[in-house]
């Protein structure tokens, strides 16, 4: 068995990964020779199962993308709200996170059906919020008041009831945020990584992080 | 000889090996380099990791940050070409729709097949593991013992390249001195892991995996395992040069363009084929063994998998080495009016008592890894340490409610960024967003700790598989269907292992991020998706229980072969793949003997 450790299945959870697991097996289990390729669309229009590894890819290479230029305007500020610039790193729409975002729900996997659905519906629910409290585009309102819309639906354990679906949506679209943010070169420096380079010899923690976890 | 094509194969050879991985690499290598004719066929495509390894990428070079698709299960850069638990035109199935009893079957079609991405630990089964019966009274014991294994051990030890350290545990054998290389240091979470264990009485040691953490000694290891053959000493000296040790990042699982780690298609075959004695056929599917009017196998039929036409190579000896499953089906399908019930099943135990490993995990964020300073903790693209089972004389003494251990796998530490970064942190951060959130990810990035367990599972009647009967892959040949069902000892084994992990995070002064599974069944991993699935024609004393004696050696047809984790008695907690390549150069020793007395 790879290896555990093994990365987590991105974005996705154990039951979900399974899922498709078993239905990928069974889809092809159930059908005869002739069907078959009309049956696995997904591997028609994704990368495959033997794509080149090497090269870099960006959003738009594979797929073509979702966003509307006023999706992306909202996506942008959204974002923005979620990882603005500070003196250690840039904010998330520097880097490219919404075309990143773009790229995930245009992807042609099951998983990626779902977030589409949740990333358009939320992104028009913060632009029809916003015009009803404020009555100016998302991307338009000052600091203050693109907080005080979060606010209400950063936390859907906390989320009043009119709030929860708009929350749900808040939830799936910061973890997209922050996964295409620390896997730029600047969101992985943001963090704190600092490996993968060539080393001669792995000398294990430093004595400073020894002595802060009691082992020196 | 080299990589060819259907038509330019000898029209025979002293043996045909069908799989290029653990078992076929190792069969392959220990067969050509002491003369023989090897005809190696790979169901998958050329596979070059020197060429195709994705080194230092990072996840926001790939599409869709990396992350698993249904293309790419375990991630874009796994190395995995053309496999999957869906492989398609090649479809299994599950004789029951119950969600507790399915197997999930993992395959990759390439040169080299699984070694290309695994996990390198390399652990020994000890003394108690062959004779697991005689220890407590369930499932089997092997026609042989830890002795006889012992020096292929340190023979693929030595090959290969392990790392790790000599413990004198129980059951958790020593390699002998000078086998072994050194053992990475140990990282933050390892070290905060191993000194809070004690208290619970657990071992935290160094883990044994097949990476070079130091070059290997090409001046003295091929005198070592290939005495009075200058040849195969100048050939293993020029490839172990070849091999660096490892740099100390890129993970393990995408492959090793400087051969650091041991996979087939880096350790096992450049040798191989630089020994002028191999030919290795790629695209090509093994559907079945032939034979003669006497009864002994004469060579295999294979489908080109481009062109769908069929080919035939002959050869004095059939080693299948396909995978325990692949095998299996093979057996299955190379019916004959002498072996109506597939070929060398005469004991009818052809199929059964296959057996995966057992595994659950449980995670937790530990405050204290908070915020630590910055540092390096890429390391040998895995773990550095593990526990290995303990317990051994609590459940002799009939202390625990079931039979046969575990070890625990770790996964700790500031590792690359990958999409699930940031992830999921509301229970810390309170929904955080804004400059707050990029202050709580700092502070919680690499403060979460994940235990798995890796367990042994007793062989029941009720995990085999038979050949569908309507269900056929896209060549017509009759797919696997497989039955599944744990036992209560796997069940209680995983309860035990999420209690355990739970008392180790708080250990640590942690909070686990969900409590043990109230139902066992809810946390175990299906059947296969350890992917170490093994048995399904083990090997024994008798004839009329077993499909092969202890060297692999089919009772019915003498010149047929197992080579792989098919011929496994039991399946303890250590991961298979060692015991793989030491059964597979023990079998291909005594299949040269046997050969040049003329008996096969």
């Amino acid at each position: 068995m790879k290896p555990f450790p093994q990365r987590p299945a991105a974005g996705i959870d154990r039951r979900t990964s399974i899922k498709w697991m078993f239905a990928a097996a069974a889809s092809i289990a159930l059908l005869d020779e002739n069907s078959l390729s009309a049956a696995t669309p997904a591997s028609a229009v994704g990368y495959g199962t033997d794509p080149d590894l090497q090269k870099t890819y960006k959003p738009g290479d594979l797929w073509s993308l979702t966003f509307t230029e006023d999706q992306l305007r909202t996506a942008t500020a959204l974002c923005d709200t979620i990882i603005p610039a500070d003196s250690i790193s840039p904010a998330a729409s520097t880097v490219g996170v919404p075309a990143f975002i773009d790229e995930w729900i245009s992807a042609p996997y099951p998983e990626h059906d779902q977030d589409r659905q949740i990333v358009v519906e939320g992104l028009a629910w913060i632009e029809a919020e916003s015009q009803r409290r404020f009555q100016s585009d998302f991307g338009s309102l000052i600091l203050r008041q693109k907080n005080a819309l979060c606010e209400d639906i950063c936390l859907v354990a906390k989320a009043k009831p009119e709030f929860k679906t708009a929350a749900r949506f808040f939830k799936r679209f910061r973890d997209l945020t922050a996964g295409g943010f620390y896997t730029t070169p600047e969101g992985m420096k943001d963090i704190g990584y600092v490996a993968n380079v060539p080393l001669a010899s792995f000398d294990g923690p430093p004595p400073e992080v020894l002595a802060k976890l009691g082992l020196a | 000889m080299p990589i060819i094509t259907s038509d330019k194969t000898q029209p025979t050879y002293d043996v045909i090996v069908v799989g290029s991985g653990a078992a076929g690499g190792q069969t392959a290598y220990t067969l050509t380099m002491e003369g023989l004719k090897v005809l190696m066929i790979e169901s998958g495509r050329n596979y070059d990791p020197v060429k195709e390894t994705p080194m230092f990428q990072t996840d926001g070079q790939a599409p869709l940050r990396a992350a698993n698709t249904p293309d790419k299960p375990m991630g874009f850069y796994d190395s995995t070409v053309d496999g999957g638990w869906a492989v398609p035109g090649e479809p299994y199935t599950n004789a029951s729709a119950d969600p507790t009893r399915q197997f999930t079957w993992w395959r990759a079609r390439m040169l080299g097949g699984r070694t290309n991405h695994w996990g390198r630990i390399s652990l020994r089964n000890g003394p108690y593991d062959f004779k697991p019966h005689r220890r407590d009274g369930l499932g089997f014991d092997w026609p042989i013992g830890y002795d006889d294994v012992a020096p292929y051990y340190d023979k693929v030890e030595m090959l290969v390249g392990v790392y790790g350290s000599n413990t004198g545990l129980e059951n958790t054998p020593d390699s002998s001195p000078g086998v072994l290389l050194p053992p990475p240091k140990a990282r933050a979470g390892e070290l905060l892991a191993q000194q809070r264990a004690k208290k619970l009485g657990l071992p935290v040691v160094p883990i044994h995996r097949a990476v070079l953490s130091v070059r290997q000694d090409a001046d003295a290891i091929p005198a070592k395992l290939h005495p009075g053959n200058p040849k195969a000493q100048r050939l293993l000296a020029e490839s172990m040069r070849s091999r660096a040790a490892c740099f100390w990042a890129t993970e393990c699982g995408r492959g090793c363009a400087t051969k650091a780690n041991y996979q087939s298609t880096t350790v096992h075959l450049p040798p191989a084929l630089a020994s002028g004695n191999l030919d290795i056929l790629t695209d090509a599917m093994v559907r079945e063994v032939t034979l003669n009017a006497a009864g002994k196998a004469t060579g295999v039929i294979h489908v080109d998998k481009k062109t769908g036409a069929e080919g035939r190579a002959t050869a004095r000896v059939v080693v299948l080495a396909a995978s325990s499953c692949d095998s299996v089906r093979i057996l299955l399908n190379s019916k004959s009016a002498r072996f109506p019930q597939g070929l060398a099943n005469s004991s009818g135990v052809v199929g059964k008592y296959i057996m995966d490993t057992v595994g659950a995990a449980l995670g937790g964020h530990i405050p204290l890894l908070e915020n630590l300073p910055v540092h390096n903790e890429d390391g040998a693209g895995g773990a550095h340490v593990y526990i290995p089972w303990w317990l051994y004389g609590e459940q002799l003494a009939g202390k625990l409610d079931f039979a046969r251990g575990y070890h625990v796998e770790f996964s700790t530490g500031r590792r690359m960024p990958n999409v699930t970064t940031g992830a999921n942190l509301e229970h810390l951060t309170g929904g955080s967003f804004g400059r707050q959130f990029k202050e709580d990810a700092r502070r919680y990035y690499g403060a979460s700790v994940s235990f798995a367990s890796r367990g042994e599972m007793i062989p029941n009647e009720n995990c085999f598989c038979e050949l569908d009967p309507v269900v056929k892959d896209k060549w017509g040949v009759p797919a696997l269907r497989f039955h599944w069902q744990w036992s209560d000892h796997e069940l209680r084994q995983v309860a035990h292992a999420q209690k355990t992990f739970a008392q180790l995070i708080e250990a640590m002064g942690g909070k686990v991020r969900q409590p043990p599974a109230a139902n066992p069944l809810t946390a175990i991993r299906p059947g296969g998706n350890v992917k170490h699935e093994v048995g399904g024609a083990r090997m024994g004393d008798s004839p009329k229980t077993s499909v092969t004696n202890s060297f692999g050696q089919t009772w019915d047809v003498p010149n047929l072969f197992l080579g792989d984790g098919a011929t496994f008695c039991s399946n303890a907690d250590k991961n298979p793949t060692l015991t793989i390549m030491a059964l597979a150069w023990r079998m291909g020793d005594y299949l040269i003997g046997e050969m040049k007395k003329g008996n096969v």
